[in-house]
């Protein structure tokens, strides 16, 4: 890549170091389990040991009179409040039921965490044992056990179709696909699966809460928002948002995992109950058995197209395992409806999708949020399309790819699209031609292979704010209330700031998310923090510009319109260099003399349709409005053993558009991260059940991907395609990066051995079985 | 082994005498009772790395360590890797790199880097790999991090660091 100069040192397009990054290199950082208070208390929770049970009754006196608890609390002892960003079904803990193995039924603080250990295995819980439901299938067949007795009663936010254990249902579709069909000169009909995924951040869930003596809580915990951490407390706990104040310490990553409630509400409780300060971080074991996970899909998918390659029709039908609690599972369903149709332009789409409760642990958000189960189907069917039309995967798929101007499925106008560019990019970047054609490998037994996968996903939604105010000494304060994971979003949104007024990075603070403080942000999800807070932080430095430039008229003798910003801090009279006022004297000016200390501010929320009902034909679909959208192209190549069924991804070629790239070397950073926790889905990661219990939470027997597993030579190619409202062109890059992979790695399987992979995770036993089964 | 001992040991160069309790992990030891809590706890079970401290020169596991087997021990933390918050080498090249995102396994991994370098200061790609196989990084693709090492070695042979 160019390295061009910024005009700001620190600005858009540069790529400074990461604001906070000296205090993480020292080990200074502190995360949830470093925090600790006087008279701290620890907390631990008694888990389910039980799939699907009614609880008769708690015993919990003997735990009580252990030395060292100050408290036990029974599921009873908790409220009869709901919470759930689409349908309110899940309280803080359980009551009445257990619905998976490893939900939490009793809480315990105590003055050390061994003696709260202890404590829990002193209480004893009857239940009277429920058939559990284990599978997607299971939970849909006839005279099935019902999950959730109070589905019809349930508070939803959207119109929701559920019934059974259907939790939600969705439909979508344009043009008419059963007409289409005898259009078609080749319709393909396929059936692909795929398996729970452990988010697996290296720091585990935790939380730390502590009551003020007046009755307001000040709780610090692992988080994706402080906002839906209060949300989800209020909603369980019955308290006013008003008595809760949520604080975030450094985020040890999250991936989706830390974006609702884990053991937030819990740990209110007994900080509530003691009086004391209550810290809970979960142990690796916990996390992987009572928090979230990626859904497990079954997609069938058929697709008709004529001999030229052009795409004419497509029918998708989606079943998704939700778990026992819906959480965000409506969100990821709708979603995948609507990336069913992937980045292509299909005439005739019809998609329909069912998520369904089961006695799993809940599925939720996990970054792609629904759309790389769909993409997997779409992209991997598409090979085996050009295959039999005798074409290039990539000739057809940028024949039908969707360009700027075109329409998303459902209607929504894509504003800007630099797909074709990124196919192109990779294809050139990776000697397409000459690898294609020779999948000879460095040993007779192994073959080698090139595969590509596109998507487009969104840089998503709902309401964001930010703040900026202009300091005594002409430096600036900003606060967003947007929690950076890791993923840089502090450096980012900082950098935009630094560009917007023209000052050195370095003279930009950054307030930490806290609910008494910030302005609302949905979250860190959905590749969202660089779009639409990027754009609350363009807005509210505009706002400071204006303000500026009123007071430095005021100073300088002349009109607003003649005054511009200049770089370092300054506002000059326009052609006249050297007629210029600084900050300093600006806020010097405006905090003791006239005008007032300057604050600017801006809030939005993302308003552009997704349905358009003049195109599409839509029920029970979630989000109205989704997001812009960024898109990619994917190319690997990868090593196939014929002996053992073993591929080794040995390079790749991952080019985004992300509009426009405010910090390359963090664009980087998402391409490459989000790759490898594509590889280890689409190749060895997988959660296992043995009749609804986690046969495999710990990192022993959950591999995720390590440094030997991982090619080195990951090239990241950033294509800039400027989305109009985004700031400074911006786009979302924390998923798209992810969402393509296992159907380029799926394709380049295909392309080295002519094996068709339709289950993930393609693990070497089901490749060696796929090569066996082709010479049948 | 008894319920309580006093162990001295050498943490960051200076001298303590730790009481230990029982099977206490020197992960414990370092965060709970000397508040070093630079070191992280990922998995407690030795597969995540994230816990990687220097005890007599080698990398090792803090939650795999008994405290009470560590009498006269020297250990490095992140915390001694550097003095007035002057930057190592290898902080500055993992700075430079870029190959900090969320920082949790960054500690394990410095200190993992340091005993590579130790034993092998021009490592190739292929035997950085291996040197830091037993730290997980869920955030990055790895490639920022080698990069890193590989500054990390054109550095320090710069600055002549040779132990």
């Amino acid at each position: 890549m160019n390295k061009i100069t910024p005009e700001i040192v620190g600005g858009v397009g540069d790529s400074p170091n990461k604001v906070e990054l000296k205090k993480k290199l020292l080990g200074q950082a502190k995360y949830i389990d470093d925090l600790y208070r006087p008279n701290m208390l620890h907390g631990a929770i008694l888990a389910s040991p039980h799939a699907h049970a009614k609880i008769i009754s708690y015993d919990v006196e003997a735990a009580r009179s252990l030395p060292g608890v100050k408290c036990v609390i029974p599921g009873d002892d908790f409220g009869d409040d709901f919470m759930g960003p689409f349908i309110k079904d899940e309280g803080a803990i359980a009551k009445g039921k257990v619905r998976y193995i490893g939900e939490p039924v009793c809480a315990v603080a105590a003055t050390t965490k061994k003696i709260a250990k202890t404590a829990l295995g002193m209480i004893e819980v009857e239940y009277e044992i429920l058939a559990p439901v284990l599978s997607m299938g299971d939970a849909i067949a006839e005279d099935t056990p019902i999950i959730h007795e109070g589905l019809e009663g349930y508070t939803k936010i959207f119109d929701c179709i559920s019934y059974d254990n259907v939790m939600s249902e969705t439909k979508l579709s344009e043009g008419d696909v059963d007409y289409a069909w005898a259009d078609c000169d080749l319709i393909v009909e396929n059936v692909y699966e795929t398996q729970a995924q452990n988010h697996m951040p290296i720091e585990t869930c935790g939380a730390l809460a502590e009551e003020d003596g007046n009755g307001r809580i000040e709780l610090w915990s692992a988080n994706q928002s402080v906002f839906r951490v209060q949300a989800n407390v209020c909603e369980t706990l019955g308290l006013p948002m008003s008595k809760l104040r949520c604080l975030t310490p450094s985020i040890g990553a999250g991936f989706g995992n830390k974006m609702e409630a884990h053991v937030q509400p819990i740990v209110v409780k007994l900080a509530m109950e003691t009086g004391l300060p209550v810290k809970i971080v979960l142990s690796r074991e916990e996390d992987f058995e009572m928090i979230r996970a990626r859904h497990p899909f079954r997609i069938w998918i058929k697709t008709g197209v004529k001999n030229d390659g052009s795409f004419v029709a497509r029918d998708v039908d989606i079943l998704m395992d939700g778990g026992a609690f819906s959480d965000d599972s409506p969100g990821v369903l709708g979603y995948s409806v609507l990336c069913s149709r992937g980045p292509y332009r299909i005439p005739n789409m019809r998609s329909f999708g069912r998520v369904v409760y089961t006695n799993h642990l809940r599925f939720a958000a996990f970054r792609g949020f629904g759309n790389p189960q769909v993409n997997f189907a779409s992209e991997a069917q598409i090979d085996e399309i050009a295959n039999k039309l005798g074409m290039d995967p990539i000739e057809i798929r940028q024949k039908n790819a969707i360009e700027a101007g075109d329409t998303w499925f459902g209607g929504q106008i894509i504003e800007s699209s630099g797909l074709k560019e990124c196919l192109e990019k990779a294809k050139l970047a990776s000697n397409w031609d000459a690898k294609r054609n020779n999948t000879k490998g460095d040993r007779n037994h192994k073959r080698r292979g090139l595969g590509v996968a596109v998507c487009g996903h969104i840089s998503g939604l709902l309401g964001t704010g930010a703040i900026i105010r202009l300091l005594e000494d002409g430096t600036v304060a900003l606060n967003t209330g947007a929690t950076d994971i890791g993923q840089g979003s502090d450096t980012v949104l900082s950098q935009m700031a630094a560009e917007a007024l023209k000052v050195p990075l370095e003279n930009i603070s950054l307030a930490q998310p806290d609910t008494d403080g910030s302005p609302f942000n949905w979250g860190t999800t959905a590749s969202r923090v660089t779009y639409t807070t990027g754009r609350a932080v363009v807005g509210a430095a505009k706002e400071v510009e204006v303000q500026v430039k009123k007071a430095a008229s005021q100073m300088l003798e002349c009109s607003e319109e003649d005054l511009e910003l200049v770089p370092g801090g300054k506002v000059g009279l326009k052609g006249a260099p050297g007629h210029e006022v600084s900050f300093f004297d600006i806020s010097k000016f405006t905090h003791w003399g006239v005008g007032g200390p300057i604050v600017g501010s801006h809030t939005l929320v993302y308003d552009n349709p997704s349905i358009d009902p003049k195109r599409a034909v839509a029920s029970g679909t979630p989000f109205s409005n989704i997001g812009a959208y960024a898109f990619n192209a994917t190319i690997v190549e990868v090593e196939v053993d014929e002996r053992t069924g073993n591929c080794e991804v040995l390079e790749v070629w991952s080019a985004t558009d992300v509009g426009r790239a405010i910090n390359p070397a963090l664009v980087e950073g998402q391409l490459e991260g989000g790759f490898v926790q594509g590889l280890g889905y689409a190749l060895f990661e997988e959660m296992i059940w043995d009749n609804g219990r986690l046969a495999n939470p710990n990192l022993m027997d959950y591999k995720v991907p390590g440094s030997m597993d991982v090619p080195y030579d990951i090239h990241s190619i950033i294509v800039e395609h400027p989305e109009p409202d985004g700031p400074f062109g911006a786009k979302g890059v924390g998923e798209v990066s992810i969402v393509a992979v296992p159907g380029s790695i799926a394709n380049a399987i295909l392309n080295a051995t002519d094996a068709k992979m339709r289950k993930l995770p393609m693990s070497s036993e089901r490749i060696f079985n796929a090569l066996k089964a082709k010479g049948a | 082994m008894t319920d309580k001992n006093i162990v001295p040991m050498i943490i960051n160069g200076e001298n303590h005498d730790i009481t230990v309790y029982g099977r206490e992990t020197l992960l414990t030891i370092l965060r709970d009772q000397l508040g070093l809590t630079g070191t992280k706890r990922g998995c407690n079970q030795g597969v995540c790395g994230a816990c990687t401290i220097i005890v007599d020169g080698v990398a090792v596991r803090g939650c795999l360590s008994l405290a009470a087997l560590c009498e006269d021990a020297d250990i490095f933390t992140v915390e001694g890797l550097t003095e007035d918050r002057v930057l190592s080498p290898i902080q500055e090249a993992f700075a430079e790199k870029g190959a900090v995102q969320c920082g949790f396994c960054t500690s394990g991994m410095l200190l993992a880097v340091n005993a590579l370098l130790e034993r092998n200061p021009e490592p190739t790609i292929e035997e950085i790999k291996e040197g830091i196989s037993g730290n997980l990084c869920r955030c990055s693709g790895y490639r920022k991090i080698i990069d890193a090492v590989l500054e990390a070695a054109r550095l320090r042979k710069m600055e002549g660091v040779t132990s």
